[in-house]
């Protein structure tokens, strides 16, 4: 309510403990590689879409993991699917596999909720 | 064979080291430890990174180096005045003795930062914030529990404390931590399989042989998660949970998580005995405080005083492998000072 | 929390206080809104421990609030303060205790950038001596008055007529102590017990029968944020982390709220009610909000002082519910009236009341 001319902002920060983590869970359990990640952007750097339009396969990994599910659900649309990302990951990291994951989790939350 | 008397202010690894070496090559070493053993930081550790052996290996091998009929070794021993003159050092104990002595050897390694020194932890005022140093010693006792005798399910480890840092007046790496909060996750995971363990790290510094492989083993079998941020203030919730502010610098936004346990990873300093050997032989230091050798590159075992030496990590933080190689090279540059002295 | 841990962090930061003969600086928002603390002040250290405290009617703002607002240039908040500096020289004063947090933190920074830049403190002699003809000394010692009050504290205690004990549950009153961001987070060496863990009043809480809470956002800031505040649109910042300690100080069922700054009593008291107006949120049991008091208000209450004498009143949040716990007797028809007798408007929405 703008009773007076301002309003309460809710907190920006990550509540690491009450978000839900279970999509990250399911990439975890299906495909490991999903915790080799070191954060370097080079998937990011390289990436088709992320040119051109705001999609960052590193910062999409970064938020699953931290159960900030809602940022990933559309924005993981974004992906052209064209492999590059796999092909320069230093860490061997299954990208494609992850975002195919991260889809089929979002389509069939039974496969991971609790 | 040379013959000659030598010094060896420090009975850690370097000292045992050095002290080995050059009573093997026939000089007649004293090796003074203000401790009751001889030994240094490495008694009080449980398990070695990068291979996770038992410490106990190494110091039974550097028992061993000090196990000859030249060493003496003075426990309980610090230094109180130093002489030099006509080419001989006179070095006098607190506890009264005077040795002769053609050269010494400084190796009087680091202290652990120490991390009730950086407040917002609350290091000594929450319960179960502990430090590298105390999880080693919950490991050797076999049993990582809370201060209420219950099994953290949720532990942090931070790393930089006391280091990069400013504020407690320390800007360099102390190069250990990363590994060292590394191999402790690890370890943390197989003393407590459903525990979830997250590393907070600035920069993941895993220059070591075997370190990165360490690094990358730990995120693959052990699920260890990194959370890159530096932890700006540790709290306490109405349930007695540890709660911490962080960055979660990758996403740009501040994160806050509880925690049933805290682990510091507690950097290297200069070590006081040491800033008492830099007063007495009027030995340079550093802008890190540690003794800044004649020559970075290649003269790391020379000091600004004429027959006297460095070994190890009172020159800078090290690990185990480099203390050795620098202990020996500093008993190659004794050895071939005395040679230069017979002559 | 462990005590052993926090004593040792105190003994690291204490600072030298005064004893005696201050040259006083109030606050602009304190004789304002809260008036009765600095009355109980001058009042406490001038006829109780008989100490010599002297005011000049010449001080002015330290225009604190103008220069953390974008407003008041630098050049000009150092010629304010030289000001100050120089009517206490010219009354034979060498100590000098300030009132408001904000202008301690203007003094210990200006201070601090003179030791470093000795330049500035030349061109702020020059630009004092050209407009007033004025010179002056740097204060040999330098204490908030909350130093002050924590210096004496023991001596409060000795004298206390109500401790800060429920009287009828026999325990310590749960005690919040809110630190001014500007008192120590800037030089930590010079805060009592320093940034982290300050002692400046949860010593004085301590001292005096009470139990000090410590909350997960306790060294989070009020919110003030002076700039926040001062443009409307802005000031959802500065409520939100109102908000936000609130909501982490909840749990923990406190009694009161004890400040030892101007902008964080007004703005930890003031908010709760336009937080209740804006979500209907309220904080302390049974739908009552928490009152936000200053040392000097609770100095006065536990030496048994009259809490409209001491302006209790004056706070949105009244103090009815802490009253109560700590037994003291008052009559609600007097709160507003003058000393003679007479009847002032009455104010409207205070919250507390029935």
């Amino acid at each position: 309510m703008e009773k007076f001319g301002f309003k309460i902002s809710k907190t920006r920060v990550i509540d690491f403990d009450q978000n839900d983590k279970s999509v990250a869970e399911f990439i975890y359990t299906n495909e490991p590689s999903f915790r080799l990640c070191i954060e370097c952007g080079g998937c990011s750097a390289t990436c088709t879409a992320g040119n051109f339009i705001p999609f960052s396969l590193r910062e999409l990994q970064i938020l699953l993991k931290r159960g900030e599910t809602e940022k990933v659900k559309d924005n993981i649309e974004k992906c052209m699917l064209c492999g590059k990302c796999s092909l320069v990951c230093p860490r061997g990291v299954n990208t494609r596999n992850i975002i195919e994951l991260a889809k089929r989790a979002f389509k069939t939350p039974e496969l991971h909720a609790v | 064979m040379i013959t000659g008397n030598v010094v060896v202010v420090g009975g850690g690894v370097a000292g045992m080291e050095v002290a080995g070496q050059l009573a093997r090559s026939g000089c007649m070493v004293s090796l003074i430890e203000k401790e009751s053993s001889a030994g240094g930081h490495i008694k009080e550790w449980h398990h070695l990174f990068p291979d996770r052996r038992n410490s106990m290996e190494v110091t039974d091998y550097l028992a061993r180096q000090i196990n000859h009929d030249n060493i003496t070794l003075l426990t309980g021993t610090t230094i109180a005045r130093m002489g030099y003159g006509k080419k001989v050092f006179t070095v006098d104990t607190e506890n009264g003795k005077s040795i002769s002595a053609d050269a010494v050897v400084v190796a009087t390694g680091f202290d652990l930062f120490r991390s009730e020194r950086k407040e917002e932890y609350g290091y000594g005022i929450y319960d179960n914030v502990i430090t590298s140093a105390d999880l080693e010693v919950m490991f050797r006792n076999g049993e990582i529990k809370l201060t209420d005798g219950r099994r953290p399910e949720k532990i942090g480890i931070v790393h930089c404390v006391g280091s990069r840092d400013e504020k407690v007046g320390n800007i360099y790496c102390s190069k250990l931590c990363c590994i060292t909060a590394v191999k402790q996750a690890m370890e943390l995971k197989e003393h407590l399989s459903d525990a979830r363990v997250y590393c907070f790290y600035m920069d993941m510094r895993m220059g070591g042989a075997l370190y990165e492989e360490t690094y990358r083993e730990s995120q693959e079998k052990y699920g260890i998660n990194f959370i890159r941020g530096k932890v700006s203030e540790v709290g306490e919730t109405i349930d007695h949970k540890l709660i911490i502010k962080v960055e979660d610098t990758l996403v740009g936004r501040p994160l806050r998580m509880e925690l049933d346990m805290i682990v510091l990873m507690a950097g290297m300093e200069m070590s006081k005995g040491g800033e008492q050997m830099a007063q007495i032989f009027g030995l340079k230091t550093g802008e890190n405080r540690f003794f800044a050798a004649a020559d970075h590159h290649y003269g790391s075992n020379e000091s600004n005083v004429e027959a006297l030496f460095f070994a190890g990590s009172c020159t800078a933080p090290m690990n185990i492998t480099e203390t050795i190689s620098h202990a020996r090279a500093a008993a190659a540059e004794v050895i071939c000072y005395l040679r230069k002295a017979e002559r | 929390m462990k005590n052993e841990g926090r004593k040792r962090i105190w003994a690291e930061y204490q600072k030298e206080i005064a004893d005696d003969h201050f040259f006083y600086v109030r606050s602009c928002i304190r004789q304002s809104f809260f008036p009765g603390s600095e009355q109980f002040f001058l009042n406490f250290m001038r006829n109780v421990l008989g100490k010599d405290i002297y005011e000049n009617p010449s001080h002015t703002t330290c225009t604190g609030i103008g220069y953390h607002g974008d407003i008041v240039p630098l050049a000009t908040i150092m010629t304010v303060v030289a000001r100050h500096f120089a009517l206490m020289t010219e009354a034979g004063y060498k100590n000098i205790a300030i009132s408001c947090v904000t202008s301690f933190g203007i003094y210990t920074e200006i201070i601090e950038t003179w030791k470093h830049f000795p330049g500035e403190l030349e061109k702020t002699r020059e630009y004092l001596y050209k407009a007033t003809g004025r010179e002056f000394n740097i204060p040999e010692n330098m204490a908030h008055t909350s130093d002050i009050i924590y210096k004496f504290r023991n001596e409060i205690a000795e004298k206390a007529k109500n401790p800060l004990v429920n009287r009828q549950t026999g325990e310590p009153l749960r005690v919040i102590e809110h630190i001014g961001c500007h008192y120590s987070k800037m030089f930590p060496k010079y805060g009592v017990g320093g940034a982290e863990f300050p002692h400046v009043l949860s010593g004085m809480a301590e001292a005096w029968g009470g139990e000090v809470i410590d909350y997960p956002e306790r060294r989070h800031c009020c919110g003030f944020g002076f700039r926040q505040y001062l443009v409307q649109a802005n000031r959802g910042y500065s409520i939100s982390n109102t908000v936000k300690k609130f909501d982490s100080m909840k749990p923990f069922k406190p009694d009161l709220v004890l400040t030892n700054c101007p902008g964080c009593n007004m703005f930890m008291d003031k908010w709760q009610y336009t937080i209740r107006e804006m979500e209907g949120t309220t904080y302390g049991e049974n739908g009552e909000s928490i009152p936000v008091l200053t040392y000097e208000e609770l100095a006065g209450l536990v030496m048994g002082y009259n809490p409209w004498d001491l302006g209790l009143q004056y706070h949105m949040v009244q103090s009815e519910p802490l009253l109560r716990k700590m037994g003291i007797e008052f009559d609600g028809q007097d709160k507003f009236k003058t000393k003679d007798g007479r009847q002032m408007p009455l104010p409207k929405n205070l919250i507390n009341v029935v």
